[in-house]
């Protein structure tokens, strides 16, 4: 890694973030269009002491991202749709345990196989409520390649530091684009690990919530620590417990996780939206489309902003409030037929016009078209 | 200052329409400062498939990541010819493998015709240059990036045994394409 101006595609840009960020396991089954996460760890991480194993189904490498980071080392894996819906069972498991993990999703056009090698952002829904139960759910949605890279060490901090489970969702555009990217300096990246118990194996419990909502999380039979793991509501030694009481408590904490740390767990971009009449709300490759129809509707003297979502879930609410008591139309573009927009209208209510364009046809949503929309509400 | 230029190179599986995608953008990239963004297409994997890389090139930051309006459209397939001469600007230049593309047929905009793997085959000895041909031409035709600038990206690519091979493929593609142009 010489240049330091590089040519990368998303993908490969997680994987290297991973790697910086510290990650030392890889576990995936490969799928279009998420296989280049895979190959370049593949790739890199026996060079840096880590290890790649390519699992039989995507499954297991949600089980084995989770084992090897309860032994302690930063894990990821990568999917796309299908695979995606079959991890949901093992991240319920990994919220419920509280074990910290890493999921890409490079969402292309569904349900089922779908569209293998087209865009899409029908899983936004899935992110969000893929697994069941309540469940905390931290999912961010990156649209520029030095921002994949930041987007995906702060995905493994957030992990660490809330230990849960953080989701990642790309598309196939922002995963595919290979274009120039200029890496952060690796040195003066924020790292953070997952809090290390400071009492001794004796009296250490893996859900001990006198240190906090984030109890310390110690290797698991590493140094004489050992405890139970249980997809089963437990009690603080990790064993299984039917006191409602506790159950009630625990299921409340681990909600309370994220809700308490709105603000150092959102992330959003506002562009041009002072002056504006017309807010555009979009994330993700879609977020570019947006972009570049709002430079041009600008160029036309329509007052055009953006406001861009760069954490998903939880819902930038406070930030997209402000942005509806400005405006009197709101325009929501996403390649789904209608998701993220509800979230949209269940905080914006009766403040401004919502308009959604929801495009699944394999192709991306093209500026001409937001554009289109645009002058349509101007009118 | 270049806005943005959209430059579409296919080819089938084989032909290395894909890595001279690439390597196109790396010139840009590491060799004149610009921005490059390059999305390929799936069937690259195949060889004989259709395949395409499309390439845009600015001096800007470039927001929407895909292509819309090409510029300039090189085809050495007529079925890649047939299946991707789209979105093609009024004032786009196309350039086409004449022994190839038989059939490039059209009205609207300039083509040149250039027998880009013949040369290489005939005047290269090696078929597999055609791609570097291709991109000496390619320079020759637009004034997107520097001959040089290109040359670099090539030789960076290219095992040591080979650079003479390919500077001369680059440099034959660029000076014949200056005889048509």
């Amino acid at each position: 890694m010489s240049r330091k101006v590089r040519l990368l595609s998303g993908n490969e840009v997680v994987a290297e973030a991973a790697i910086a960020a510290g990650c030392r396991f890889y576990a995936g089954y490969p799928i279009t269009p998420s296989s280049e996460v895979a190959a370049v760890m593949a790739k890199e991480l026996p060079g840096v002491g880590g290890r790649f194993i390519q699992m039989e189904d995507e499954i297991a490498s949600m089980g084995a991202i989770i084992g090897a980071s309860l032994a302690g080392v930063k894990s990821i894996t990568a999917t796309s749709g299908p695979g995606f819906s079959l991890k949901q069972e093992h991240i319920g498991f990994a919220c419920i345990t509280e074990i910290p993990c890493v999921i890409v999703n490079v969402m292309r056009g569904g349900p089922s196989t779908g569209l293998p090698t087209a865009p899409s952002q029908s899983d936004v829904m899935q992110a969000m409520w893929g697994t069941h139960g309540d469940h905390p759910v931290i999912a961010l949605c990156p649209s520029y390649l030095r921002e994949i890279f930041t987007e995906t060490v702060r995905s493994f901090n957030l992990s660490e530091k809330y230990r849960t489970p953080v989701i990642l969702l790309l598309d196939e555009i922002t995963g595919h684009m290979n274009g120039r990217v200029e890496f952060p300096d690796i040195e003066e990246l924020e790292i953070i690990d997952r809090k290390k118990p400071t009492v001794p194996p004796d009296q250490y419990y893996p859900y001990d919530t006198s240190f906090g909502d984030v109890p310390p999380l110690a290797n698991f039979f590493d140094e004489g620590y050992r405890y139970h793991v249980t997809g089963l509501n437990h009690d603080k030694t990790g064993f299984p417990t039917i006191n409602p009481e506790l159950i009630q408590a625990d299921e409340e904490r681990m909600l309370r996780k994220i809700s308490d740390n709105l603000d150092d767990i959102i992330k959003y971009e506002e562009m041009n939206l002072d002056d504006a009449d017309i807010a555009l709300v979009a994330y993700g490759s879609t977020a570019r489309s947006a972009r570049a129809a709002m430079d041009e509707a600008r160029a036309k003297g329509i007052k055009v902003g953006l406001f861009r979502p760069i954490t998903l879930w939880p819902f930038p609410e406070k930030g997209l409030l402000k942005v509806a008591e400005k405006v009197h139309t709101i325009i929501v573009p996403e390649m789904n037929l209608g998701q993220m927009i509800l979230e949209v209208e269940r905080i914006v209510k009766e403040r401004a016009i919502l308009k959604g364009i929801h495009q699944v046809d394999s192709r991306p949503i093209s500026p001409e078209r937001i554009l289109k929309k645009i002058e349509e509400v101007t009118k | 200052m270049i806005d943005r230029y959209e430059i579409r190179i296919a080819g089938v599986g084989g032909q290395g329409a894909m890595l001279a995608g690439v390597v196109l953008a790396e010139a840009a990239i590491f060799y004149e400062d610009k921005y490059a963004m390059q999305s390929p297409t799936y069937t690259s994997q195949v060889r004989g498939g259709p395949t395409k890389a499309d390439v845009i090139i600015s001096d800007k930051e470039i927001i929407f990541p895909r292509t819309s309006k090409i510029d300039f459209f090189l085809s050495m397939a007529q079925i890649t010819y047939d299946r991707y001469c789209t979105d093609l600007k009024d004032d786009a230049i196309i350039l086409v493998d004449s022994n190839l593309v038989p059939n490039a047929v059209e009205d609207k905009h300039k083509i040149y015709r250039l027998p880009i793997t013949e040369i290489a085959r005939e005047e290269m000895g090696k078929v597999v240059v055609a791609n570097v041909v291709a991109l000496g031409a390619t320079m020759a035709l637009t004034d997107i990036l520097k001959f040089e600038s290109m040359e670099k990206a090539v030789l960076d690519r290219v095992p040591k045994a080979f650079l003479d091979l390919n500077k001369k493929a680059l440099a034959i593609g660029y000076e014949r394409a200056k005889e048509i142009k």
